[in-house]
Order: structure tokens, then sequence, then C-alpha cells
């Protein structure tokens, strides 16, 4: 018998591609608008900024702190600066500078972090991010913001550019399946049910919401019923969203591309403690740094595919 | 390994060390030549001459020790480790391959006789007076060198190790500036210029000199020049050409991380046969 599939799954471009066209548009719509890089504009995509508006692209070299910095000062005065980089250096780098000058006076900075996680593959562990949400999210203040395909970054770094209040966004360096309908409304503080079900809920961001699709039509096809949820605002989080899972369906499995001891499991977590208790299980990176590979050894080294999300699932299952 | 000061060998494992970094990123489909290529006499000249380190014995307490702080030129330090015997020479194709020893940066899980993982910008120079202190409380004889790139030296923390440096007069510690002119978005002076560069570490009591990085005999000169030097560090300002010895990626941004294609590979093994 053959299921029939409702996601194609079509390969899409990088979020990081996508925020770097997104960006061009809303600098044409708003000339408040500034992007600064620190040398990776190439890599971040800004450079497609950095050719439209060039009076409006600040290069920082690679000096990150400062880069964050800058960004509080052009935003103090009125600006909508974008600071991009990989993640790691913007958060990790510039974190002391995102706690001071941004999170504590409440500052309108939308920070942009690409090359999250461990699929950018060959690098290696000090260009990977696997801790920037958890550093992002322990920020006061800040929104946090982890897209899945390039309709919803488009859409959220509109959202981002509308909010006044710092903000992080995620975007990722491989190409990434598209999972959301061209016209789907996306905001800060919401999220996107993409399946329903009611035996067992899967919450995921980034990478692992086409994975996560992947293993519900696996696990659709074995008579389990699944709700899918692309829970892309992190911070702040869609509790009603999470609290119906947990009442509806009595189990949930969070997937990340991110440390399972600071992502959007442990969150999640909480809000399903407060609300309606229930058997969860995380799929995410362990306490540990990941290495040099193809971005698909990695993913599925690190357990980071479909099949840890339907093993996770059986598990969760198991405690119901 | 044989360590030697005849400079005509010394250019022989140089030209050696470029056909592997060539041959690795070729294989590896990723990675960084250019900044990789214009730190090769850098290399050459401190592991095979001028270093006091032993791959019989890596742990050494009184060796010298040795950083890449901008890790991303990994190639580089991975030939000149194993031309030294620390690491397999038949493995040097296997860079950036899941399980290999030849991580895409530095890594010490990998290589234990690595001084230090490196890959994010502006580290190393902490890294290395951190080590050069430890030797002067232990008064040990161990030197460090530390290789900086330019674009690199736009982090705020090298000037804070600069300054550093500088007060404390961590004589025992030597920073090489591989002076190309290449980030990664493009040229050094359209981003950030850094001149000039020996007066602004001399304003912090650094001793610099300045040297053509690719001349073996002048590094040499430097770093015996720097030994001699009480109370200051030195930096050797190594004035250098991205992608030197293969014409299509000297002076060329696009080789700062592309990796060349086969028939580029092959241009250039020629060029350096
Ligand atoms: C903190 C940090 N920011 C950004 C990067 C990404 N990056 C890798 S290499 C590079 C350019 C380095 O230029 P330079 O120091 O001049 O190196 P070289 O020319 O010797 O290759 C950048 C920005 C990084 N590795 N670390
Ligand atoms: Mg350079």
């Amino acid at each position: 018998m053959e299921t029939k599939t409702k996601f194609d799954l079509k390969l899409g471009m990088a979020t990081r591609e996508a925020f770097g066209r997104a960006l061009v548009d809303l600098g044409r719509e708003n000339k408040n608008i500034v992007a600064l890089d620190a040398d990776l504009s190439k890599s971040t995509y800004t450079h497609f900024f950095a050719k439209e508006f060039p009076e409006r692209f600040v290069e920082c070299g690679i000096a990150e702190a400062n880069m964050i910095a800058i960004g509080a000062g052009l935003a103090s005065s009125g600006k909508i600066p974008f600071a991009a980089s990989f993640s790691c250096f913007a958060i990790n780098k510039g974190f002391e500078q995102l706690r001071v000058a941004v999170a504590y006076p409440n500052v309108n900075l939308k920070v942009v972090g690409t090359h999250s996680g461990i699929s950018i593959g060959e690098d290696g562990p000090s260009q990977m991010s696997i801790e920037d949400l958890g550093l992002a999210c322990s920020l006061p203040g800040f929104t946090v913001l982890s897209p899945a395909d390039e309709v919803s970054m488009r859409a959220l770094v509109f959202a981002a550019a509308a909010h006044i209040g710092p903000v992080f966004l995620r975007a990722g360096r491989p190409k990434a399946a598209i999972v959301h309908a061209a016209d789907q409304h996306f905001e800060i503080g919401g999220s996107v049910q993409l399946t329903d079900g009611k035996d067992l809920t899967i919450l995921a961001h980034g990478l692992l919401v086409a994975e996560a699709i992947r293993a519900q039509e696996k696990l659709e096809a074995e008579g389990v019923s699944v709700r899918v949820i692309d829970m892309y605002s992190i911070k702040p989080l869609d509790r009603d969203a999470i609290a119906r899972a947990a009442r509806e369906t009595r189990a949930i499995v969070v997937a990340e591309e991110h440390l399972v001891a600071s992502g959007l499991g442990v969150r999640v977590a909480q809000v399903v403690t407060e609300t309606h208790p229930c058997p969860m299980e995380f799929v995410g990176i362990q306490d540990t740094y990941a290495e040099s590979g193809t971005p698909e050894e990695l993913m599925e080294k690190y357990g980071l595919v479909a099949s840890n999300v339907i093993a996770a699932s059986k598990r969760v299952l198991g405690r119901k | 390994m044989i360590k030697t000061s005849n400079v005509a060998e010394l250019q022989l494992i140089a030209k050696q060390m470029r056909r592997e970094i060539v041959e690795m990123i070729t294989h590896a489909k990723s990675g960084h030549p250019g900044g990789s290529l214009s730190a090769v006499e850098i290399l050459v000249t401190l592991f095979f001459d001028v270093m006091r380190h032993d791959p019989a014995n890596p742990k050494w307490p009184d060796r010298d020790r040795f950083i890449l702080s901008k890790g991303h030129a990994a190639p580089v330090l991975y030939s000149v480790m194993a031309e030294c015997g620390y690491t397999p020479k038949d493995q040097l194709n296997t860079l950036r391959k899941l399980g290999s020893i030849y991580q895409g940066h530095p890594d010490v899980r990998f290589i234990p006789t690595l001084e230090a993982s490196t890959g994010s910008l502006g580290e190393g120079l902490s890294i290395g007076i951190g080590m050069s202190l430890a030797a002067k409380l232990d008064q040990r004889p161990s030197r460090t060198y530390v290789v900086l790139g330019d674009g690199e030296v736009q982090e705020g923390q090298i000037w804070e190790s600069a300054m550093f440096g500088g007060d404390k007069g961590v004589d025992n510690l030597v920073a090489i500036l591989d002076y190309n002119h290449i980030q990664l978005d493009g040229f050094v002076n359209d981003i950030m210029p850094l001149d000039p560069v020996p007066d602004k570490w001399r304003a912090f009591n650094w001793h610099a000199i300045e040297v053509d990085g690719h001349s073996i005999p002048a590094l040499q000169a430097a770093f015996a020049e720097a030994a001699t030097t009480k109370g200051r560090p030195t930096i050797v300002v190594a004035h250098t050409i991205k992608g030197k010895g293969v014409s299509f990626m000297e002076n060329n941004p696009k080789f700062h991380g592309t990796a060349p294609t086969e028939e580029e590979m092959e241009k250039a093994l020629l060029e350096l046969a």
C-alpha cells in the first residue's frame, strides 16, 4: 500500500540565503534598515544588501563584539540594524555586548546568526553553533526565532523588523526543504501545526522540522497518529499550542539541531510541567562537540535525522 | 626528524608542503588554500630550524610551543607536522573527512600533539602568552610562537593581548603576522586597513621586525633577533602573498576559502614540480 505524502519536501534555498534576499526587499521598503557584518558577508548573504545599499552597509571587519555594540548604537539612534555573522561568533564573541548594550537597555538590534548547528559540515566545531539558542534565550527581553525554510525565514525577517526590541534570528548553511505553504502566516510567539494527530506531538525547529515530517509519515504508515508543529518562535513560546498538544496527545517529542541541555526542549518541558505533564523525549545534540564531516554524515552520527525522531517517538509512546 | 638550517633544504620541504596543501584541499573539496600557502616559509623555518621540539618526545616540557591562531590555515600546519613525523603523511588526503585526524580546524582531541584548538579568530595570542607566562613561572627555556592573520588582528582581543604582552615583557613569545593583505570578504585595505603595523606594536612596547615572509634567510634572522631581544615580546611582520606559489591563486581573494578543482590542482602541481 502506498501512503500519499502531503509534503514533497522540495529543497529550497538555505535559510541564510532567504535572509539575505529578504533583507534587500526590507531595505527597499524602509530606509532605516542597516546591515552590519564581520567579514562574512559572502557567507551570511548580507552581500546582496551591501551591493544594493552600500551606504547602509557597515563592514566591521573580524570584530564581532565591536559589531554588536556598534549595532546597539545605531539602534539607539533610530536605525533598525541587522548584524550578521556565523551564529557562534555573533552570539559568543558578542555576548557581553548583547547582554549589557542590547538586552538590558532593550535596544532594537536584530542579530542574525548563520551556520547554526552542526550541519555546516567540514569546518568543524570551532565554527559550529550548538549553544546559541540557550545563550540567546537566557537574555531577558530577547525574541529568539529559528525558521525552518525559506518561506518562514522571509516572513520572520519582516516580523523581526516590525517588532520593537532585540531579536535573534537563527539561520542554517545547507539548503533547506520547504515545509510551509507560500501564504503561511508567521508571527513572533506563534507556531505552525503542520499535521494533526492524536497519539503524540513532535515539536521541532530549523532543519529538524523536515525530519519530523519524514518521521511522521513513517509513523502514520505504522498506524501512529502524529501531530507535527514547527516551533519557530523559541522565545516567546506558543504556550497554548504546547499545552494543547500535551493535553490532547499526552506524549511529546522535541527535535532540534542544538544541545538538548539548553535548547527548545527544556523550554517546552517547562510549559508541559506547568500545564499538562506528560512523557517527553528529546532529540538533539548530547553533551558533546561534533567534528568535521559532510553535513549528512554529521546529522546521522549525532542523532539528528528522522530515524532518531522515530525512535524517540516509540520511546515516548511506550511511556504513555 | 632531521632539523636543518640549510636554506636550499628548507626550500625543498616548503615546495613539498605546497604540493601537499594543494592536494589535500582538492581532495577535501573545501578548505582555505590562500592563507595556508602564504604561511609555508614561516612554518618550515620554525619547525625545521628554529623551534626546539622533538616529535619522538612531543610532550617534552622544555619544548617550544607553536600556535596557529588563524586556525583555518590548518593544512599548512598538518603538512609541516606530517613532514616532521608527528602525524601520518599518508592520511593527509583524508583532510576534513569524517573520522580523520586532520579536522577542518586544528583540534587537540584528534591530534594531541597540537598545542591548541583554534578556528575562532583572535584567541591564539592570549593562549600563547599564557604558555609563555607558565614557562617563566617554571623557569623553563620554552619559547612560544603564534601565527596571526592580518584579518584576524581586527579582533579586539588581539589588542588586549598586545597591551598585556608588551606591559608584562613576555620576551619568550614571538608573534608572526602573515601580512598577505586579503581576508574573507576581500582586501584588508578595503575592509579595515592595518597600517602602520610595526608602529602600532611598537607603541605597545613590542619589538617589531619587518621581513619578506617568503625569504627563509630573512625569517631565520628575524627569529634569531627575537631570541636575543630581552624585556619585550617580538612581532615579526611577515610580508607575504596569499596563495603564494600557485600563479592563479596568488593575491586572489577567491582562494581564501575555495578548494581548487581537479584541473586546477593538476595545473598547480605542474607549477610546483
Ligand atoms: C572569530 C571569527 N570570526 C570569523 C571567522 C570566519 N573567518 C575564517 S577565515 C576569515 C578571514 C581571515 O583572514 P586572515 O586573518 O587575513 O587570514 P588569512 O588571510 O591568513 O587566510 C574569517 C572571517 C572566524 N574563523 N573566526
Ligand atoms: Mg589575510
